[in-house]
């Protein structure tokens, strides 16, 4: 299933930065960056679980906020993107580097 | 069935794969070329000088993503993969029913059997979408004929002999179904490939058996061990035989697509001193690409009634081979195209 997860992480300080960027990191063991701080991830339920636990660890429930949105098995066709940055889709493109 | 995962083809030249947390990066010297999250990958396919990191085959040979070398040209050099995985009675098994000449013999004749209707049913597909030729009709008698043959086979011997009979009667003819201008078609001619279309048909086949090699891993059978290939020292002779049912309506039929939509032209191909022909550098990825896509088309299986996509098809293969040598079933179904 196609999940979608979005992030705020306050960067006010030096801890929130370091967060932010192992917040990144999880992502993008998962998915791919789409947006600045949006991640697509490909993922069976197993996987889902072990990437929001690892997420929920990092993050500061006080300062921060997560979110995931579920687009289902179908996902990756209730998606349109416009303009650039376009990106791979790593389990369907031909990956030919 | 399992999820169809993806494969990373490398060909750019002096690059570095290495894995960064739960990654595959790719770099040429700073540049990053690319990241890709390692589980939605099954393969890796590295062509000519590419670098892997030792972390990350130890890496990849853990969690099942095989990695495959082959020369710039698309000879196979090596794989790295784990340890074995999978049932080791199974094994056994798998050697008993290959030693034991009756069992090899039953299923040899599957394998040969798909092989030869596959064949068989590129050529009448032939005949009905561009009208009657006679020489592909008498082909295609004489393939109908091989087949009966088969079904009454006393040996291996005499199975490996019908194979070979049907394969040169079906190259002989292979030429009609091209219709790209400036190929030409003699025969099958390997090691090296002296034409266009061996050439194509040779690389294809090659990728073709590293899935069969990974399928037949992946359910947990041993792909050097075969029954309708002998054994001999580095080659995978149950994924040959696997690959059997394959050749003509996977790779046959891609190769045709390939020249006919002319998707692949004369211009792509250089001749080298000593005769090989091999594909250029662009025209390979452009191969790479569309092979691909159709991995990733789906057809519904015709004896497992389930849909899958084609680059499935070795796995759902190895799987039923796994059951017949298990003995949940009576006998194995081959891939036969309907």
């Amino acid at each position: 299933m196609l999940v979608l997860v979005t992030y705020d992480v306050s960067v006010t300080t030096a801890e929130g930065r370091r967060r932010l960027r192992n917040i990144a990191k999880i992502c993008l063991d998962y998915g791919v960056r789409v947006q600045n701080s949006v991640f697509e991830c490909e993922v069976d339920p197993a996987q889902f679980t072990f990437l929001k636990n690892r997420l929920l660890e990092t993050y500061e429930s006080d300062e921060d906020s997560l979110r995931f949105y579920s687009l289902g098995k179908r996902g990756r066709q209730r998606v349109e993107h416009f303009g650039a940055k376009q990106v791979e889709d790593p389990l369907r493109d031909a990956l030919i580097l | 069935m399992k999820k169809l995962l993806n494969t990373l083809y490398i060909t750019r030249q002096e690059s570095y794969l290495h894995k960064d947390r739960e990654t595959i990066v790719i770099k040429q010297g700073d540049e990053k070329l690319g990241q890709f999250p390692a589980l939605s990958l099954g393969g890796i396919l590295c062509f000519g000088r590419v670098s892997v990191s030792p972390f990350l085959m130890g890496y990849c040979a853990e969690n099942g993503i095989s990695i495959a070398f082959y020369t710039e040209y698309g000879r196979f050099l090596a794989r790295v993969h784990g340890r074995q995985t999978g049932n080791v009675l199974l094994r056994r098994t798998q050697y008993r029913w290959a030693d034991c000449s009756d069992r090899s013999k039953e299923i040899a004749r599957l394998f040969v059997a798909a092989k030869i209707a596959n064949s068989r049913s590129v050529l009448l597909r032939e005949l009905r979408n561009h009208g009657d030729n006679p020489r592909l009709t008498t082909a295609a008698d004489r393939l109908a004929s091989s087949l009966r043959r088969a079904r009454t086979a006393k040996s291996v011997d005499e199975v490996r002999g019908i194979e070979g009979d049907a394969a040169s009667c079906y190259f002989s003819v292979f030429d009609e179904l091209l219709r790209g201008s400036g190929f030409a078609f003699g025969g099958r001619v390997r090691r090296p490939p002296t034409d266009p279309i061996n050439a194509l048909l040779s690389f294809i086949y090659s990728l073709v058996t590293q899935e069969c090699v990974s399928a037949l891993q992946g359910v947990g059978l041993d792909p050097y061990v075969g029954f309708l290939h002998r054994d001999r020292p580095g080659r995978a002779s149950l994924a040959l035989d696997l690959l059997e049912e394959f050749r003509a309506s996977w790779a046959d039929r891609f190769v045709l697509t390939l020249v006919n939509r002319r998707q692949i032209q004369s211009g792509d191909f250089v001749t080298e001193a000593s005769g090989a022909v091999r594909l250029q550098e662009d025209a390979r990825k452009k191969l790479l690409t569309l092979y691909q896509q159709r991995k990733q088309e789906e057809l519904t299986h015709p004896y497992l009634q389930e849909q899958l996509p084609i680059g499935l098809l070795p796995h759902s293969q190895a799987l039923l081979l796994a059951r017949h040598l298990r003995g949940d079933t009576e006998c194995y179904t081959p891939y036969v195209v309907k």
